[in-house]
């Protein structure tokens, strides 16, 4: 009898059990549904007095006077992703293709944990780093050397920030893919005469094509939402930057300055929510093509 | 090749020396012991020992907090519980939700809180912290729990045992040294973050009293301190991102020597 009773409770804790998981597993999946359906419905009230093409292709940013043209920051953004992963992405794959095919064991086995620990560095140090040692640099020397004046704050001191940021990111992807290559196919590839170099370009490359396009989607996905590095150093201006050594502003920095004085004006808490949404659905989609792009890969590619 | 190694490491060991070496001569003890109360951000005396709690407050909880949800997600990830598709479709959704800039979780929680009437305070950035925080640890234990050797299970259900026995007494067991560096990697990342706590945890100069008081963390503190116009100030912008440095690779090494170490238990 006692021994029912105490068959009965542990069905009971396995049944309570799974029905508490699967609860907080739903929480968690829905989240993403919850924040987009949030940001949809903030920024409802700003679609009531502006226009999406408005609010898109205007470039005066001026909240006091009810003008929340994003053309600008847009701009910014992308010339300070863009420039950022074009340094970034040719550096970071050379390196790990060094990493993986070149090295000795030992500096392996010392870059792997070092690569790690600067994944792990926040992004708030990088920030001040770059913000006292890098405005400077570009300040006094950079700049005036191709006669430009420039305080520093600018677009390309972001973007060295942020490439400087993805490296760690990118270069540990492609080693793992690069790793993952079978050792058959670079043979083949030896034993027909092809050096090295052309191993390198013309299979490992190939091989692992969609882990590095994934990679650098994902890298793209951490430089575009990237805020308290880029915030320090980008120079907060809502203008179309006119060169490299001119301030700009990006989204996620824009919100981050922008919190402070967004409860005075009306509409601004709106605006400051439909630059979150442009922000979430273009991270939303990258990560989704990454995601994707990598398993196709894992599918096709198996050897 | 090795020109391009040279550049990414260079200017990584940069990073490190700029911070060690003026945030070590800047670095006193003072900062252990005193807050941020008075002429702090004018140049007089004072520390930081307000952000270093303020951290270790919002970023234990909150890794506590993620650690027992994403223990459920990622044991219910298994397939005695769920079809395959099912699991895979909440992989992609931790995956995407794991790329999504800290600043939006941010601007969500700050969204609720607009919404229940709630100002800055710590138990805000405990909830935003926590949020960007289980996706990492989820799909780190995940991929260390989906490694557990199906014979282990077996040998278990033969037993008799129910599934939430098997899945708390001898799958988490094994897949401890996993579980522990995905929490350690979710504590490094969420005690580093500024964008999430900014809005939410705010901003103050004393330690706080409950979890409705706002709080500093350290992160807050740099982003804080590093514009002021004088230049002592920014020194010590540095000792406090060496402080938070120290405390990331202490973690990661501690995550190092718990995982070599729990190997030992393992079932092999």
């Amino acid at each position: 009898m006692g021994n029912d009773i105490l068959i009965d409770k542990r069905k009971l804790f396995d049944f309570a059990g799974k029905k508490l998981m699967i609860l907080v597993t739903l929480l968690i999946s829905a989240l993403f549904f919850v924040i987009l359906i949030l940001l949809l419905y903030k920024s409802m009230f700003i679609f009531n007095s502006h226009s999406i093409a408005e609010l898109l292709l205007s470039s005066t940013w001026n909240p006091e006077k009810g003008e929340f043209g994003l053309y600008s920051i847009l701009i910014g953004t992308l010339l300070v992703t863009g420039i950022s992963l074009l340094i970034a992405v040719p550096i970071s794959l050379l390196s790990a293709v060094y990493i993986v095919e070149y090295a000795h064991g030992t500096i392996r086995r010392i870059l792997r944990p070092f690569l790690d620990v600067l994944a792990g560095v926040p992004s708030v140090v990088y920030g001040l780093c770059a913000f006292l040692f890098l405005v400077p640099l570009i300040k006094d020397f950079i700049a005036p050397f191709f006669g430009i004046e420039s305080t520093g704050l600018c677009i390309l001191t972001a973007s060295i920030t942020l490439s400087i940021m993805v490296f760690p990111i990118i270069i540990s992807l492609c080693v793992e893919s690069f790793n993952a290559i079978p050792i058959e196919l670079k043979e083949a590839s030896l034993s027909v005469g092809a050096t090295k170099w052309e191993t390198v370009k013309k299979v490992i490359f190939r091989a692992s094509a969609p882990s590095i396009i994934s990679a650098i989607l994902l890298g793209f996905g951490r430089a575009f939402g990237e805020t308290i590095a880029v915030n320090m150093v980008v120079g907060g201006i809502p203008r179309i930057p006119t060169s490299l050594f001119a301030p700009g502003q990006t989204l996620a920095s824009l919100i981050a300055s922008a919190y402070g004085e967004m409860m005075s004006v009306p509409l601004y808490e709106s605006a400051l929510m439909f630059v979150a949404l442009i922000l979430f659905v273009v991270v939303l989609i990258f990560n989704v093509l990454a995601v994707f792009i990598l398993r196709r890969a894992k599918k096709r590619w198996s050897y | 090749m090795i020109l391009s190694l040279c550049i990414v490491i260079g200017s990584l060991l940069i990073i490190i020396g700029l911070v060690i070496f003026n945030g070590g001569s800047s670095l006193t003890l003072e900062m252990f012991t005193q807050t941020s109360s008075g002429g702090y951000y004018l140049g007089r005396g004072g520390g930081i020992l307000n952000a270093i709690i303020g951290s270790l407050i919002l970023a234990l909880p909150a890794t506590g907090l993620a650690y027992l949800i994403g223990l459920g997600i990622s044991l219910y990830l298994q397939k005695e519980f769920t079809h395959t598709q099912i699991s895979d479709f909440i992989r992609l959704s931790l995956d995407i939700l794991w790329g999504i800039p800290s600043i939006l979780y941010g601007i969500f929680c700050l969204m609720i809180m607009a919404f229940i009437g709630l100002g800055t305070s710590l138990i805000a950035g405990i909830f935003a912290l926590t949020l960007l925080e289980i996706p990492i640890i989820t799909r780190c234990m995940d991929e260390s729990i989906k490694m557990v050797p199906i014979e282990l299970k077996e040998g278990s259900y033969s037993l008799g045992s129910t599934r939430i026995e098997t899945s708390f007494k001898v799958v988490r067991k094994q897949a401890l040294p996993g579980i522990i560096a995905g929490v350690l990697l979710g504590l490094g990342r969420g005690i580093g973050d500024a964008a999430s706590i900014l809005f939410t945890a705010g901003f103050s100069d004393s330690i706080p009293e409950s979890i409705f008081d706002s709080t500093a963390a350290l992160p807050t503190m740099i982003f804080h301190l590093y514009s002021s116009p004088y230049p002592i100030v920014r020194e010590r912008a540095y000792a406090a991102a060496l402080i938070l440095v120290l405390i990331v690779l202490s973690i990661s090494i501690i995550s190092r020597i718990l995982s070599k170490r729990s190997m030992r238990f393992i079932i092999r």
